[in-house]
């Protein structure tokens, strides 16, 4: 029981992590743009729930209104002033750009908060700790229950987006080929800004179930990052609900190490992710060679 | 009434002057054939009157306007589509998304999704099928429905028998011939200069980025246009 109970509580962990990926997901595995700075802009949006609910009294749920279209913002300059231009100059740049960002910005935060660590759980009441019992043996919190509900809704929402809007199928046309987009009269310029606008918003999200499920700080985001990043990997490149799958795989990995020993719960989500990007190399390795054989 | 002109064109790739000093102009409703040797410039041409390559001096302009600054994408609200060479599909996207991703982003007109069916009935069965699965010269006919999607006034063809089947070319010039008989203006590159003579009105040959011959196809010989194609003298007009 203890061992379905660990389960359970990994699939729901599973679902926090798809939330986090959500947007990494979409601006790596759709736009082909690797984001580093992915960790420290959703803490940035973590602290702007924070000043509102701290200052100005408001629920995070209310401060959400304004800090999506604030992140989304965030998102249309990031890409106006950084990734634009380093796109440019090939895949390499924007990964060394946004890493740059993620130091300005852990430190700017650093500068302007201390190095106190802050959540948002007193301020979203009973949710932060009630729960549901299932059975004797298995209890599941209701936030956690709430973030696979929220990964499932946002990573569903984002492919119907892609798949049945006009918005959504210049989105995958540019990702697949921004030269050629023009041609058939799509900017490609403003695309690739109003998806990183995108992407900013689900950041947004991810920063505030990121402060209400734990404490974070100035430099929460590093470790927020790897895990996003991990999700993406396992669930697979380009495949939204791969991520929600990739999340489950990990959450379960990290609860079933810890089941049999504490220590294990990082180094089995490690081992999973590595041993996930082995196979991918191995398999795309062979696509490749059977891809030779067909054009010869 | 000219719709295109183009004025002392010269294109660029880094060092390498790929188009120099070419002036031609388009009346509405003519078929232009470019041809030349490989590297005499006639996909940079194209890509330089589509938007897709930035010209470093000369003019182009089109209906009255000069579009020579426009970036691609407004050059193809105003009409000028181009079906690069290659064909260049989003070939994890379906057919249908293909066409649709076109779809109201060029002028208005009565280009739809149906009417490309009817036009490339090849395509009908394959409507859901990954643009990057499909043969070469269904791809050929998607990669000009989506052109065609744009509702263009001019449309500019880069080699659109390049790898593909004489069967497979004779498929996409069959439709293509509704649409070069009914009015539509069009530049194309082809290699095979039995065919361009055939549906073309008229007939520019380039050589290392000049153009050498410019005569309508019917007054235009085999011979003539392979003179200039070589760059031997008699062949120049």
């Amino acid at each position: 029981m203890i061992f379905l109970n660990q389960i359970v509580q990994g699939v729901l962990l599973g679902g926090y992590y798809a939330l986090i990926a959500c947007s990494l997901s979409f601006l790596f595995g759709v736009m082909r743009i690797v984001n580093l700075a992915h960790g420290s802009l959703a803490v940035l949006a973590a602290f702007m729930l924070f000043v509102l609910a701290d200052r100005a009294g408001l629920s995070p749920w209310l401060g959400l209104i304004f800090a999506v279209p604030a992140m989304a913002l965030v998102g249309w300059l990031l890409q106006v002033a950084v990734l634009e231009r380093s796109l440019r100059s090939g895949l390499l740049v924007p990964l060394l750009s946004t890493f740059g960002l993620a130091i300005v910005l852990d430190n700017l935060l650093f500068e302007q908060f201390g190095a106190d660590t802050r959540s948002l759980s007193p301020y979203i009441g009973d949710l932060s700790f009630d729960s549901w019992s299932l059975t004797d043996d298995i209890t599941v919190g209701r936030l956690d229950v709430l973030m696979l509900c929220v990964a499932v809704a946002l990573l569903g929402g984002l492919n119907l987006f892609l798949a049945r809007t006009r918005l959504g199928r210049a989105i995958r046309a540019t990702a697949e080929d921004p030269e050629v987009v023009g041609l058939i009269g799509i900017n490609a310029h403003r695309v690739y800004a109003v998806a990183t606008a995108v992407a900013m918003a689900l950041a947004a999200v991810a920063g505030a179930f990121l402060a209400m499920r734990t404490t974070f700080d100035p430099y929460s985001g590093g470790a927020q990052l790897i895990f996003a990043f991990e999700t993406v990997v396992i669930g697979g490149f380009g495949s939204l609900w791969g991520t929600l799958a990739g999340g489950v795989v990990l959450g379960v990995a990290q609860n079933l190490g810890a089941f049999i020993s504490p220590h294990l719960f990082l180094i089995a989500g490690h081992v999973v992710f590595l041993a996930a990007l082995v196979a991918r190399v191995w398999l795309s390795g062979r696509n490749l060679r059977w891809l030779r054989v067909r054009a010869a | 009434m000219t719709i295109l002109s183009v004025e002392a064109l010269d294109a660029r790739h880094g060092l390498l002057q790929a188009v120099r000093g070419v002036s031609l102009a388009l009346a509405e409703g003519e078929t232009l054939a470019l041809v030349g040797a490989n590297g005499a410039g006639k996909t940079t041409l194209l890509r330089c009157i589509a938007g897709a390559h930035r010209a470093t001096a000369g003019r182009v302009t089109f209906a009255g306007d000069d579009v020579t600054a426009l970036p691609a994408h407004r050059r193809v609200q105003r009409g000028i589509a181009l079906v690069p060479e290659g064909r260049r599909l989003f070939a994890g996207m379906t057919v249908a998304d293909n066409l649709r991703a076109a779809a109201g982003r060029g002028r208005a007109g009565n280009w739809t999704l149906e009417r490309v069916m009817a036009t490339f009935p090849q395509l009908a069965p394959k409507l859901h099928a990954r643009a990057g699965d499909l043969s070469g010269g269904q791809q050929q006919a998607v990669a000009i429905g989506r052109a065609l999607m744009t509702n263009p006034r001019l449309l500019l063809l880069d080699e659109v028998s390049l790898g593909l089947s004489p069967v497979a070319v004779d498929a996409v010039y069959e439709s293509l011939r509704a649409l070069l008989g009914g009015g539509a203006t069009v530049v194309l590159v082809e290699q095979d200069l039995a065919r361009a003579l055939r549906v073309a009105d008229r007939v520019v040959c380039l050589l290392e980025g000049r153009v050498v011959y410019t005569g309508a196809a019917r007054d235009t010989t085999r011979e003539q246009v392979m003179a200039a194609y070589f760059g031997l003298r008699e062949g120049r007009a």
